[in-house]
């Protein structure tokens, strides 16, 4: 279980996070959601080890996250940057198998799980195709697909940490995405994502952190987070909830 | 744009080349040997007591001058090929040089106060000559090599953005030392100079190709280990660290890889420019991107690619002999130019 307690980050002497204490469950998806420059990807840089934090700590399975060896860690702990710069022609699936890099499972076996990434991405129909010819949305599939094959099939005790994963993505991709998020965190695995569209968080996320300049502004369930007077105070917008018709998540409508 | 053709066969075909390119560069010459007596000679030399013709002058020619001197091809074309495939994996980019992190320069810099230096001091003993140019060649490629890597750390990390521009800077001011040199040299030692700065295989002897050798033997067998984690570096450095690679010291390792075989090539056999470019970039087109099979396809092709390069330098003008730079870049810059504008369009 990947845990955070009491971090603080700073960025020369302005202090960019602080306060947070989050803890990721097994089985639950984690929303963080934030105003550009709220400090969300701030968080995942520091929640994996990627920058340096001023003051408290980030624990896997109650050790420090520093102290686990690279190829042990990356079999329990996985991240999806926001963009990508791979600028070199590896087919698609050779991108996928690159998540098999810390696991010795064998082609076999690999070949398995690549193909059964690319599936829960949508993007197996892409698999011989070169990466580069892909289009933005497809490029950020399959990087999906990277990232849930190096944890595949997700277990308890083992972390995906995703930033945007749906920026690109169509609306329906964007909700097959998360569902294949969901269904990836429902066989064990612990999952943070950080998310633009409050409805989608709504809808997919167990718990939502809600970032404000740095500070937690609110921690918890959906419908305790995403209140009209929350989204006012953090995001600066005139918002009515109402509840989803068949689903009973909040619907957050801009006045 | 992936693979065009299946990695093993390529590979198979690409030693193939080279076995027949290395037969040619010892047959042909300014004395040309027919096949048969190439064998016979090159057998006998193994220590095969063997009947037939005489080829006493074969063996002559083939153990004193051809042999040695197609071997340093081979290693320096191999050496040359590979740190490039390093240093692109390294900048995750497909047109970085070997020399971009100064190792050139700086070999080219210690050739330089070898040549004038030892000159200007009243000349140092024949016997040593040799001996004091590759070392001082070696050694300045490695010092200005380390200043770059230096450059380039801060906070226990290597930025490769700074680590590029130390680079162009420490080139351009061993460029002016070089410069000062020549300002300095008088006409014989300036010819000299002037033709190391080309390059060449020729006078090539076995003291110069051991060390050489050595470490080209270990930089192709220390590489491959590191394809996999050459691999995940081009997705990006944190991806890399996120796939459980150790970048920081994968990154030390390809510097120290490329500061080793291009100052010990440059050391052999002076500058030899755009093998290291060109010969990783074309083997990306023909076996794709994976390390596991671009290194020792670069390999094979780099050392085939040099020893072509070799023959029509002493082929073309012969009886006198072109400086294998020359060629080299009358091929590899169109062919350079080629690649941008495809890649463009």
């Amino acid at each position: 279980m990947l845990r955070a307690n009491n971090l603080l980050v700073r960025r020369g002497s302005r202090t960019v996070l602080a306060n947070i204490d989050i803890q990721l469950r097994p089985g639950e998806v984690l929303g963080v959601l934030g105003p550009n420059g709220a400090g969300k990807s701030t968080l995942l840089a520091a929640l994996c080890g990627e920058l340096p934090t001023s003051e408290g700590r980030v624990s896997l399975d109650e050790r420090p996250l520093a102290d686990w060896p690279g190829q042990e860690r990356a079999r329990r702990l996985a991240v999806l940057p926001q963009s990508s710069s791979l600028n070199f022609a590896f087919s698609v699936n050779e991108v996928v198998a690159m998540g098999r890099l810390p696991h010795a499972s064998g082609r076999v076996r690999d070949g398995e799980i690549v193909a059964e990434a690319l599936s829960a991405a949508d993007a197996l129909h892409l698999a011989g195709r070169s990466y580069l010819a892909l289009s933005g949305g497809e490029r950020q599939r399959v990087h999906l697909a990277r990232v849930l094959a190096q944890l595949w099939p997700g277990a308890e005790g083992q972390t995906l940490l995703l930033d945007e994963p749906t920026s690109m993505l169509d609306p329906l991709h964007q909700h097959t995405i998360l569902q294949a998020v969901r269904d990836f965190a429902e066989r064990g695995a612990a999952v943070l994502v950080i998310l633009h569209d409050l409805n989608l968080a709504a809808r997919y996320c167990d718990q939502l952190l809600l970032l404000q300049q740095g500070l937690p502004h609110a921690y918890g369930p959906p419908a305790e987070v995403l209140t009209a007077e929350a989204l006012a105070a953090v995001y600066g917008l005139e918002v009515l909830i109402h509840q989803h018709p068949e689903r009973g998540h909040p619907l957050i409508i801009a006045r | 744009m992936t693979a065009i053709f299946r990695p093993r066969p390529t590979l198979i075909g690409l030693l193939l080349l080279l076995v027949l390119v290395f037969w040619l560069s010892l047959a042909l010459g300014p004395v040309s040997l027919p096949l048969g007596d190439t064998l016979l000679a090159g057998m006998r030399l193994l220590g095969l007591p063997l009947d037939g013709g005489d080829t006493q002058q074969a063996e002559l020619i083939l153990g004193q001058i051809r042999l040695p001197r197609s071997l340093l091809g081979i290693a320096v074309g191999s050496v040359l090929a590979l740190s490039g495939v390093a240093m692109q994996g390294l900048f995750r980019n497909p047109l970085a040089d070997p020399g971009l992190v100064g190792v050139s320069g700086g070999a080219a810099l210690g050739a330089a106060l070898a040549i004038v230096g030892g000159s200007l001091l009243g000349g140092v003993p024949p016997a040593v000559e040799p001996y004091l140019l590759s070392v001082s060649a070696f050694a300045g490629g490695l010092i200005v090599t380390a200043v770059v890597y230096r450059f380039g750390r801060r906070n226990g990390q290597t930025d490769v953005a700074t680590l590029l521009l130390a680079g162009v800077a420490m080139t351009a001011m061993a460029g002016a030392g070089v410069g000062l040199f020549t300002y300095l040299a008088d006409d014989a030692t300036l010819r000299t100079l002037t033709f190391w700065n080309l390059g060449s295989l020729n006078g090539a002897s076995y003291p110069r190709l051991w060390p050489l050798l050595i470490v080209t033997v270990g930089v192709a067998l220390w590489l491959p280990r590191r394809a996999a984690a050459l691999n995940a570096m081009l997705l990006g450095e944190s991806e890399a660290r996120h796939l459980g690679f150790d970048i920081e010291r994968i990154k030390l390792e390809l510097v120290l890889c490329t500061a080793l075989g291009v100052g010990a090539a440059v050391a052999a056999a002076g500058l030899i420019g755009f093998i290291g470019l060109v010969v990783p970039h074309l083997m990306r087109l023909l076996v794709g991107p994976d390390h596991r099979v671009l290194l020792p396809a670069s390999l094979l092709a780099g050392a085939s690619l040099l020893l072509l390069a070799d023959l029509a330098a002493r082929l073309l003008l012969a009886p006198a002999e072109l400086p294998i730079g020359i060629v080299t870049a009358l091929i590899g810059a169109p062919f350079f130019l080629y690649l941008l504008v495809r890649g463009r369009s």
